[in-house]
């Protein structure tokens, strides 16, 4: 065990010796579209992927209460929109999105939660893995997220314990984005 | 109470700016709100009573984080106060410390010690999370299972010889679980503590012809409410050395997150009979302040 406890100190150390962390004010270049998708307008063309719903990260709820309990494709709608945009306002968190395609992450999360709330969509992204390759992600970045997408879910006036059990569903997706 | 409330509060804003210059990568806070429990009266974090395998400290597992707490509870011929504090480093390994004082006030004169007599121990912590994951690792009932042990040392140490006490210090170990079941809204957590301590060391260690270690169970169940307000009780229970009535502690309580710094619990505890006097009912209220 205390080998263990050791190891475990130095996974913990071990990002904070390697990363140079980048002097404030050195924030990454904001996206722009180079190569245009023919099939999403408005959208940077990604290279070609295996389409798989196993790529949503999870597995759905059964039967449409859930999909239901955050007020179906509107609802879905506006949570993830204010997600978004609180993340992208929150300067924690939102150098992270400004080399990102986000009219694709808005269209992908939605896709996303509706595929998990059993609102019946197909999720049509990458999976958790490859889509947070390489940003580095901390606990604290996922947090973070979570703090925005409850206060959406409030201003969305979902129940709390509706919300809870959807978070339990996104939870277990920290071992697969947090990368340090 | 309120000056060293006070006090402690000054010193753990203190922590606060210093964390907030640290390096971008090491993170002082992250935790999401009320996941790092609220603090037990042995200054390690837990519901209460009861200790839970969660780390102190509003930190990840990139960061140092801490918290302070002050408590005090109002029996119907006693008063109970603690303070102290833990420090988490990494979401790993959590240090203590608590300062308990148990005052007789007024039942002092019938119990011949002197009005307002106060019994004071000093609690030392140190907690480790083993395995398991209390918040993330929703896809599994597995829950976080922590380590550790409190070494106390109680004074008055001539009164306890002659309650009948072996020892004036004494070393707990324990091993809890705890784990969030976000899909429910609930909250469980167990510990079992191999312990000497009678009214958890206050009233000293063992007792005549009994200097063994028993094993003892703590349980917290909580619902949560909103993402600030929990509602829970806890049981404990308790080693009978001295041939003097030790009861099992129960408690219902409120625990409510201020905002991401300050939490409050109220609390209705029922710690039975306690040296001879019956019944020892009553509120306990406790301000913690994390970071």
């Amino acid at each position: 065990m205390i080998k263990g406890l050791m190891l475990a100190g130095a996974v913990a150390l071990a990002p904070l010796a390697v990363v140079a962390a980048p002097a404030s004010g050195d924030h990454p270049p904001p996206f722009k579209i180079e190569h245009p998708s023919t099939q999403y307008p408005g959208e940077e063309e990604v290279d070609a992927y295996k389409h798989d719903p196993a790529n949503a990260g999870t597995t759905p709820f059964e039967g449409d209460r859930m999909w239901k309990a955050f007020h179906e494709q509107a609802g879905v709608d506006h949570v993830v929109d204010e997600t978004v945009d609180l993340s992208l306002a929150d300067p924690r968190i939102s150098d992270i999105f400004k080399s990102h395609d986000m009219v694709r992450l808005r269209r992908t999360l939605k896709e996303q939660f509706c595929y998990i709330l059993g609102g019946g969509c197909a999720y049509s992204g990458r999976d958790m893995k490859a889509v947070h390759k390489d940003m580095g992600l901390q606990n604290a970045d996922f947090n973070a997220l979570v703090e925005h997408l409850q206060i959406a879910m409030d201003h969305e006036k979902i129940g709390f314990r509706d919300q809870n059990r959807f978070l339990a569903k996104l939870a277990p997706m920290q071992r697969t984005t947090v990368e340090r | 109470m309120q000056r060293r409330l006070a006090v402690l509060l000054g010193a753990g804003m203190l922590l606060c700016a210093t964390g907030a210059k640290a390096d971008s990568d090491l993170r002082p806070s992250g935790k999401l709100l009320l996941t790092e429990g609220v603090s037990d009266i042995e200054g390690s974090a837990g519901g209460g009573v009861a200790t839970w395998a969660v780390i102190g400290g509003y930190e990840t597992r990139d960061g140092i984080g801490a918290n302070v707490h002050a408590t005090g509870i109002q029996l119907k011929d006693f008063q109970f106060r603690s303070w102290g504090g833990a420090v988490g480093f990494y979401d790993r390994v959590e240090l203590s410390y608590a300062h308990q004082e148990f005052d007789t006030q007024g039942t002092g004169l019938k119990l011949g010690l002197g009005r307002g007599f106060t019994f004071s121990q000093d609690v030392y912590g140190a907690k480790v999370k083993v395995l398991g994951d209390a918040v993330y690792a929703q896809d599994s009932w597995v829950p976080q299972v922590s380590v550790g042990a409190n070494y106390k040392k109680a004074d008055q140490s001539a009164v306890l010889n002659f309650l009948g006490a072996r020892d004036d210090s004494g070393v707990d170990w324990y091993v809890a679980a705890t784990k969030v079941y976000l899909d429910q809204s609930l909250v469980l957590s167990g510990a079992v503590r191999a312990t000497k301590a009678n009214q958890t060391g206050l009233l000293g260690f063992g007792g005549s012809g009994n200097d063994n270690y028993h094993a003892e169970f703590e349980g917290s169940a909580a619902l949560l409410l909103s993402k600030r307000f929990a509602v829970g009780a806890e049981y404990r229970t308790k080693p009978n050395n001295l041939g003097l009535k030790e009861d099992d502690w129960a408690t219902v309580f409120a625990a409510f997150a201020i905002n991401k710094t300050l939490s409050v619990t109220a609390a209705y505890v029922d710690l039975g009979e306690i040296a001879t006097f019956k019944h020892q009912n009553g509120a306990y209220l406790s301000l913690q302040a994390g970071f």
